[in-house]
């Protein structure tokens, strides 16, 4: 790195970590600098969601993505969110504004579920 | 390759001896394409006669006929399982045109769509115009249902029937009965008939004579097959108890791609194979999807089932066949994929 780079981050980090506390749920900012929380994915495989269950804070974005070969839906048991039918390489999000258990399945295969929590 | 397959074979068969009949052989020869020879089974035993070539050209009232089932259509499909699977159902078709007696109707098990899309139906239909029976019944599929539950499915295929799409008719003495078990499915269950189609196939069937030859069909298997992959229907059971009653029942069903056969008392079932891509035998690949196997070998992994009903014996002889020849030998086999 050259003395500008360390410079440039020098100064970037506090105006970061500034805007982390006064913006604490915006997910724009959360996305890059927070790798585990703010955005989790649930892959979608030989009619598994992976992982099957996941735990993710109030506020985050869940993105579904389907890699198999045949399409599925990502369907909340309780309706508070329903994907499209996504075939291979689609993707469904939803942010989870509230704190709660989601339990969610595939409307096309049942037998396919999984669960969010968020706390 | 070949000795692993027919390995399953026999063990699929094996399931089916619990009662000390040797069916074995029995369903060996059921299978046995395109012979024009035809086992029937008559207070279980197995009698062969030669299907008559003559007086079944849909012809004569309460005489002899025949129906076709295809399944599993996909229409839209397109990965390396089957990159046409257009082609393959007009295979089908094909076939069920150069048969040597002409269907009265056939029957499609569902799945006719990949994503319901209009453009997948359009194109189902043309290559339908085709065949040689002009009558089609449908019952949907998982994959039939994916906009607005299967509103564009009803719109297409579901003139007379009720609610998500079941019905019943009548064809030349023998009862004949589409139920839908693939609408409203609850997380983590397996297929589903729901209350209001088993009150109406409890009223159906009120009054009718227990002589009267029953015929089910419905896309996912009425059966448990394996629950892990939701190969069965969680309230079939109540079903089937309104249809023991009756001498003769036949049960036909999609979904799984492949061939299963059980016979339990005076109910036989049956799964068809695809006519667009096979799947795995239970529990032998990591999920349900679409199984590749090699090009020169997939038209011997889809086909469709003949069905044919004989007056004499008031039963239905099912004889299913792939798509490609498989040289007619005797020990082809009885059931799942796999030709030689």
């Amino acid at each position: 790195m050259t003395k500008t780079n360390v410079w440039i981050v020098g100064l970037a980090t506090p105006v970061v970590i500034a805007m982390l506390l006064l913006f604490p749920g915006s997910p724009s900012v959360t996305a890059n600098d927070q790798p585990s929380a703010a955005n989790a994915e649930v892959k979608i495989d030989n009619f598994v969601f992976g992982p099957q269950t996941l735990t993710v804070p109030v506020g985050a974005t869940v993105t579904w993505t389907n890699k198999d070969d045949i399409p599925h839906t990502s369907v909340s048991t309780d309706g508070v969110f329903k994907s499209k039918v996504l075939d291979t390489d689609e993707k469904f999000s939803y942010t989870f504004d509230k704190a709660g258990t989601y339990p969610y399945y595939c409307t096309i295969h049942p037998k396919m579920t999984g669960k969010v929590v968020v706390q | 390759m070949r000795d692993k397959k027919q390995d399953r074979i026999d063990e699929k068969l094996q399931e089916l001896n619990n009662d000390g009949i040797d069916r074995r052989g029995f369903l060996k020869c059921m299978a046995w394409a395109g012979t024009g020879l035809v086992w029937t089974m008559s207070g279980g035993i197995p009698m062969s006669r030669a299907f008559a070539k003559g007086g079944d050209k849909g012809s004569g009232k309460g005489g002899d006929f025949s129906f076709v089932q295809i399944s599993d259509s996909h229409i839209g499909f397109s990965k390396p399982a089957n990159p046409d699977v257009t082609a393959t159902l007009q295979t089908a078709i094909n076939k069920i045109n150069a048969m040597s007696h002409t269907p009265d109707f056939i029957i499609h098990t569902g799945d006719l769509s990949q994503l319901s899309k209009p453009s997948e139906f359009d194109t189902l239909d043309q290559v339908l115009k085709g065949a040689s029976a002009k009558e089609i019944h449908f019952v949907p599929g998982e994959h039939d249902m994916l906009s607005d539950n299967g509103e564009q499915f009803l719109q297409r295929y579901g003139k007379g029937t009720k609610g998500s799409g079941w019905s019943s008719f009548d064809h030349k003495g023998v009862h004949f009965i589409g139920l839908v078990n693939v609408a409203n499915l609850k997380a983590g269950g397996m297929g589903s008939l729901g209350n209001e189609q088993l009150e109406w196939l409890e009223d159906d069937l009120k009054g009718r004579s227990a002589s009267t030859p029953m015929v089910l069909y419905a896309h996912i298997p009425l059966w448990t097959i394996y629950p892990d992959w939701g190969w069965g229907t969680d309230d079939s059971e109540r079903a089937l108890s309104y249809v023991k009653r009756f001498g003769s029942v036949t049960v036909l069903n999609g979904h799984i791609h492949q061939i299963m056969q059980k016979i339990e008392g005076k109910v036989s079932f049956h799964t068809a194979m695809s006519t667009a891509f096979p799947q795995p035998a239970p529990g032998t690949a990591p999920s349900a999807g679409p199984m590749k196997v090699p090009a020169d070998q997939l038209q011997r992994v889809l086909g469709i089932t003949d069905v044919n009903y004989l007056v004499s014996g008031r039963s239905l002889a099912v004889v299913d066949s792939p798509l490609g020849d498989s040289g007619s030998s005797p020990s082809a086999n009885g059931g799942g994929p796999g030709g030689r």
